[in-house]
């Protein structure tokens, strides 16, 4: 308990090996479905094959004869009918809202929604009983396509609102005083020879998150407290929610996120299971758990993206440009997710990019459609305004005859002007985008890569090499609190941690946020070592729940270091400030004549000094300590940002197209990230890998497509392609540095940088190897169908009919429906 | 139901099922062998992978009835004396996991693919954990966790790592 004499090695940059994984290694795992207690019941959720339809009657007699079979609920029964399913993030002021019911009551709006609960003393038996409920069904005309879903005489999804747009959400420039008016920009273009205007559609495939660990919850009502452990990203907003939601007494409520596995956004959400499994619970005075199957989770758990965008740019002849005009439709699915409505607004700010832009409008309407709803997925936003940008910064040089770097590189914010306040205005602390890009082309070998692609060209071979480029940013560190109140939100963005120093020298760390594969313990752990000045093995790491940590706005937006560090940073220097005193009294010195470093207070010009953990048995003791202060050293933060995280970087993919396979296969994929400071550069590349690997599936692999009935085409595993490591390659990736100004860490988020960095760059490199055979364009995700398809096409010898309207739902996809019947047998990838 | 009898993790049971059990549901709720998860319900993600009688199965797509009279072997019974295995080792030294739910499948797989091909290249690795899906790590750590691995229990390689991957080769068990 005594520290060394020597000050400890640094802790922040080493490549720490992570205290989560022995526990994980071994199999000694806490995920949500391994809880077993007593008496444990176990539910089944009873769901509507249709994505819109009214509920005529249930019987759920048959399923109560099944032996087992504890009882069986309807929404009536358990009133789940009247519960309203919280969106905190009303967008506009008359957005449109339709009540989200944690069981449908009388009409269901989308395939997969839950009508009924069977509760049963194993979980086998619950879901055999669950196919014994009937339930009668009125089909209603199904909602799809969002265009359609907006014109006039459009079945509406919820007839009570009246329409099935949710809200319009418009920024700008010229109203905002950031910057000029588009329609000027545009107007002035078009009259100017020097000027030419670039118009694309394009689409955001739906996509699911994908999370490798189902969905799970167990309520134990048996206690003082209602205790719930779920696998969620957000253990205290899950709390609050609950209480606000069913009327409970918050202080009545425990919520614990054990092990969770997984989450990408995907369990940021007050699911209707979680207050089923929580309702059935109460009702039966027993502990009850609900586990989703792999189909049920792809079919119910919230998805992402899913888009039409609309884009116009203005740009001079000499490639400079002068106006960006954005139109979104976003499909939020049948209802409103917990930040849903947010998720393409938070697109507003980043479709400007790294370019300085003097004229910008984001104009954005939400839709409701009868399908899952779609919410926050690794990125929330952002990956849907990077590709939009990058996919169009690539198009208008095409149309300039501009190689792609050379204008981006013309147009991008110097490193010199940074602090930048942009046409959206954000202000970027810091960046280099110089810097990044060349360190990306030098690792690439662009101009080597770029001699190879003619010569294949020249040669006409089978398999044609692209080039894409990405250099983006992105904001995260979720997020000043006064900003989040300025766009409606219905929380802050701060973050709180608290240090418990033990008696014999050891600290706890209690912090708000919640991991699911971070490395939370190990990077804070890190971090406190060098505050405190105590070993790295002396830390531990308490999160996940709300009884240990009260207080906490959870993790996601890659906020967990860029807010939850910057906490866990301030309440240790709060340690060291009661410390103080303290050791002044120990040390028989006045405190101005302290100076703390190595974990020791010493005397100035002396050898005298007394270690952190020896206080902290001091104040244990408190047998002797200074007249008028409390004896306790231990200390609580809350950290409110004063910006966003802004990192940056350079992403470079090469990739073969097979010409007559239309197969892509990953070649090279080169990127430097800026990510300011690293705590742990081997947890920063984990990061950047996976991020990658996701950002790559929605170029390549994944969609989530519906047939024309509405019906989830991809919901199995079978049929949602996640990539393998056999469709991977390995990566190069490194880093730049500029630190961020905006904390003491000088630290950015990392956590989403790949997935919204990534797609571009492969579906620019996809075009860019076939783009001389006449191809234009490819539907995400670029599937050997699609790029044959559009080769063949191209090349006018197709004879396979138009090509797929991209709006249309499932459009395009090579397994759909559509696709089989004109004969095509060639589906999904591989 | 019907009676089998089954050695996991070295020790023996005896125990009467459902036809219809499969040998994950076996282990998790009857043996309380949570280490081994389920992912899917379509055998694509291989989160549930042990060894049964020294190769690796998905153990969503055995029933418990056909792990009558085999040894079976899972994440749980790799440690020995407190001694990682030499593949969980290489996962912790390489970053090879992050939320950790594919790890048990996957380690049992590698050492499977290992005993398969103790030399295996980049490309042989990729193909050999094809059937275990893992959403966090872009596959890149796991790759090298397992060339990490390979060079260990190479024989000759550590006296240690040698008895793991003699162990691993004869199929686990007490």
């Amino acid at each position: 308990m005594t520290t060394t004499e020597n000050a400890p090695t640094q802790e922040i940059g080493r490549d720490r090996r992570r205290k989560e994984d022995r526990r994980l290694i071994t199999g000694r795992t806490r995920w949500t479905d391994n809880q077993a207690l007593t008496g444990l019941l176990h539910i089944s959720v009873v769901r509507s094959p249709f994505a819109h339809a009214e509920i005529k009657g249930i019987d759920t007699s048959a399923a109560k004869q099944v032996p087992g079979v504890v009882a069986v609920y309807t929404a009536a029964d358990l009133g789940a009918d009247q519960v309203q399913l919280p969106c905190a993030w009303p967008v506009t002021k008359d957005m449109k809202a339709p009540q989200r019911p944690a069981l449908a009551g009388s009409r269901v709006n989308f395939a997969g929604e839950g009508v009924a609960v069977v509760v049963a003393r194993s979980a086998a038996i619950a879901k055999d009983a669950a196919e014994q409920v009937e339930v009668d069904y009125d089909e209603l005309e199904p909602v799809l396509d969002m265009e359609a879903a907006l014109a006039d005489g459009a079945t509406l999804v919820h007839p009570e609102i009246g329409t099935n747009a949710n809200a319009q959400w418009v920024f700008d420039s010229g109203e905002a005083g950031s910057g000029g008016s588009v329609a000027e920009a545009l107007q002035k273009a078009e009259s100017d020879d020097d000027q030419i205007i670039v118009k694309r559609r394009f689409r955001q495939q739906r996509l699911v998150p994908v999370f490798m660990e189902p969905r799970s919850t167990v309520v134990d009502p048996s206690g003082e407290q209602l205790v719930m452990w779920s696998s969620t990203q957000v253990p205290h907003i899950l709390k609050t929610m609950l209480a606000l939601t069913l009327g409970l007494p918050e202080h009545k409520v425990r919520v614990i996120a054990p092990d969770v596995g997984g989450g990408f956004g995907g369990k940021i959400a007050v699911a209707p299971e979680e207050v089923l499994t929580l309702l059935v619970a109460q009702k039966l005075g027993k502990p009850v758990k609900w586990t989703e199957t792999r189909s049920e989770s792809l079919l119910t758990a919230h998805h992402g993206r899913d888009q039409i965008q609309d884009l116009t740019m203005s740009v001079t002849k000499d490639g400079t440009i002068t106006g960006l005009d954005v139109k979104l439709l976003a499909d939020m699915g049948a209802y409103l997710g917990l930040v849903g409505p947010g998720v393409p607004i938070l697109g507003a700010f980043m479709f400007n990019a790294i370019y300085k832009i003097p004229a910008y409008r984001f104009d954005c309407t939400n839709v409701f459609t009868t399908k899952t709803l779609t919410d926050a997925y690794r990125g929330a936003g952002r990956p849907e305004a990077t590709f939009g940008i990058e996919r169009l910064m690539d198009e208008a040089a095409l149309e300039l005859g501009m190689e792609p770097m050379e204008f981006r590189r013309k147009n991008w914010i110097k490193h010199e002007e940074f602090p930048y306040t942009t046409v959206s205005t954000l202000t970027y602390d810091t960046g280099n985008y110089e810097a990044a890009t060349d360190q990306a082309l030098q690792m690439f070998d662009y101009d080597g890569l770029r001699r190879e692609q003619q010569e294949r060209r020249e040669r006409g071979d089978v398999k044609q090499l692209g080039i894409g480029i990405s250099t983006f940013t992105e904001m995260c560190g979720l997020a000043p609190s006064r900003v989040l109140g300025s766009l409606d939100y219905g929380a802050g963005g701060w973050e709180t941690a608290a240090i418990r120093m033990l008696p014999t020298g050891k600290a706890e760390v209690v912090v708000g946020v919640s991991p699911h594969g971070q490395g939370h313990e190990t990077a804070f752990s890190q971090i406190v070592a060098d505050q405190l000045g105590v070993p790295f093995d002396d830390v531990e790491i308490l999160h996940g729940d709300t009884q240990s940590s009260y207080r906490g706005l959870d993790t996601y937006g890659s906020r967990s270091l860029a807010v939850g560090g910057i906490a866990v940073v301030k309440a240790a220097e709060k340690v060291i400030e009661k410390a103080k005193p303290i050791a002044a009294h120990m040390l028989e010195a006045s405190e101005g004549d302290l100076e703390f470093s190595g974990g020791r207070f010493t005397v100035k010009g002396t050898d005298k000094g007394v270690g952190i953990q020896d206080i902290a048995l001091a104040v244990f003791a408190a047998h002797d300590y200074p007249e008028g202060i409390e004896p306790d050293i231990d200390a609580h933060a809350t950290f409110d940002p004063e910006n966003f995280s802004f990192p940056h970087g350079t992403h470079l993919c090469a990739v073969e197209v097979d010409t007559e396979t239309g197969f892509v296969q990953l070649y090279k994929y080169v990127c430097v990230d800026d990510v300011g400071n690293v705590i742990n550069p081997l947890i920063v590349e984990g990061q950047v890998h996976g991020g990658l690997a996701q950002g790559i599936a929605q170029a390549l692999f994944e969609e989530a497509a519906y047939d024309d009935q509405g019906t989830l085409l991809s919901g199995t595993l079978v049929d949602y392609t996640l990539p393998t490591a056999a469709d991977l390659i390995s990566f190069d990736t490194a880093n730049t540095t500029t630190a961020s100004t905006t904390n003491p860490l000088g630290v950015k988020g990392v956590g989403e940088a790949g997935t919204i960095a990534s797609t571009p760059a492969v579906v620019n490199s996809v075009l860019d190897a076939i783009r001389h055979l006449g191809v234009k364009d490819i539907d995400m995700p670029t599937t050997p169908y699609r790029v044959w398809t559009a080769i063949n096409d191209a090349k006018g010898t197709a004879g396979r009919g138009d090509e797929a309207n991209v709006a249309s739902p499932g459009a395009g996809l090579g397994s759909t429906a559509s696709d089989i019947s004109k004969g095509d047998t060639q589906g999904g990838h591989l | 139901m019907a009676r089998i009898r089954t050695t996991v993790d070295g020790l023996v049971y005896e125990d009467d099922v459902e036809p219809r059990m499969l040998l994950v549901q076996y282990l998790r709720e009857r043996l309380g062998k949570t280490g081994t998860v389920i992912g899917c319900d379509t055998s694509n993600c291989g989160a549930c992978t042990v060894h049964l009688d020294g190769l690796s199965v998905k153990s969503c797509s055995v029933l418990a009835v056909q792990a009558n009279g085999s040894e079976v072997l899972t994440i749980e019974g790799l440690e020995r004396d407190g001694q990682l295995h030499p593949m969980q080792q290489a996962f912790h030294d390489n970053h090879a996991l992050q939320c950790g739910y594919c790890t048990p499948g996957m380690i049992m797989q590698s050492i499977d693919l290992l005993g398969e091909n103790p030399d295996p290249s980049e490309q042989e690795i990729r193909e050999g954990i094809e059937g275990n899906l893992c959403r966090c790590t872009g596959y890149q750590n796991i790759v090298r966790a397992v060339q990490d691995a390979a060079s260990k229990m190479k024989p000759g390689a550590s006296p240690t790592a040698e008895a793991g991957a003699k162990q691993t080769v004869a199929g686990g068990g007490a």
